[in-house]
């Protein structure tokens, strides 16, 4: 079961959950997360250490997408 | 900087990004990269010798002039001394462990953040609080609002003040999204990031919080295998 999360002050909030075969599930994770995208979150699918991709498209065969806030230097 | 949303049909292969895209809210910045990495360690060292050396050599003239300024020598080469100790704390800074927020909310994260990570990382991030990532630039300690990058041999040591800037995340989550950034962009993260601090790891090793002190020795030893 692959998921959309996104991080927030709750340590994070599963926002959509889908498997390959199942199109509606697809449909609605890919519509949360344009709207994640329209609040100003990123999305991250990591692929372990060194490598990470940001999305701006649901990737369907992601097991773990992340929305994430920008960084800025401190 | 909102990346442009795609509302078309959903893709099979994501449409991805290789750039950072808070790199653009610092476009006057050249990016990061092993020569300008480099040079800034080069630069940082030139600065810190032309604020101690004066001291360091008013202090031998006055004692050789006269040697009952012998006090006043003293205090100057002290100076000499606190100025590297105090970049040194401002380095430290960037990985103090700040307010975890709600207990809850940072077990849920820490469990986030231990799925991104290895299991060696996990025992790491919950021992000391930050998280090692090796890297093309050198070895990285991630923590809640900064980076520290022991550089491949392990010798020197740069602290970037980084963070992101939402005060409800708890500590954990605040290190995911700066593992996450650097794991997308390793250079883009360095571009956005403020160097707080260069130089040896010993000097930074002893201003940091003591439960953080074996995962600088942890990098190092990394960074020296690199």
């Amino acid at each position: 079961m692959a998921r959309l999360v996104r991080m927030d002050h709750t340590g994070h909030t599963t926002l959509a959950e889908w498997t390959a075969s199942d199109q509606e599930a697809i449909d609605a994770a890919a519509a949360g997360f344009r709207a994640e995208l329209d609040k100003g979150y990123f999305g991250v699918v990591s692929g372990g250490p060194g490598q990470a991709e940001m999305v701006r498209e649901l990737p369907r065969d992601a097991e773990l997408v992340i929305m994430r806030r920008p960084i800025a230097g401190g | 900087m909102v990346p442009s949303v795609t509302t078309g049909p959903i893709a099979t292969a994501p449409s991805t990004e290789a750039v950072l895209p808070e790199v653009a809210a610092v476009h006057w910045r050249r990016r990061a990269d092993e020569r300008s990495l480099r040079s800034r360690k080069r630069l940082w060292t030139l600065t810190t010798a032309a604020h101690t050396v004066p001291f360091l050599v008013t202090a031998g003239a006055l004692v050789a002039v006269e040697p009952l300024t012998a006090p006043v020598s003293a205090i100057l080469v002290a100076k000499a001394w606190i100025i590297p100790a105090l970049y040194a704390r401002r380095g430290a800074n960037v990985v103090r462990q700040r307010r975890r927020g709600e207990e809850a909310a940072q077990r849920r994260a820490l469990g986030l953040l231990g799925d991104l990570v290895g299991h060696d990382a996990r025992d790491l991030v919950a021992r000391t609080g930050v998280v090692l990532e090796p890297g093309r630039l050198g070895t990285w300690l991630v923590g809640e609002a900064g980076a520290l990058l022991i550089r491949p041999g392990g010798r020197t040591v740069m602290c970037w003040c980084v963070r992101v800037p939402d005060p409800d995340l708890p500590a954990a989550d605040r290190i995911a999204h700066l593992l996450l950034a650097l794991r997308t962009d390793e250079e883009g993260f360095a571009t956005v990031a403020n160097l707080a601090f260069s130089g040896a790891p010993w000097r930074l090793r002893r201003k940091l919080d003591p439960a953080m002190r074996p995962a600088l020795g942890a990098a190092v030893q990394a960074a020296r295998g690199s």
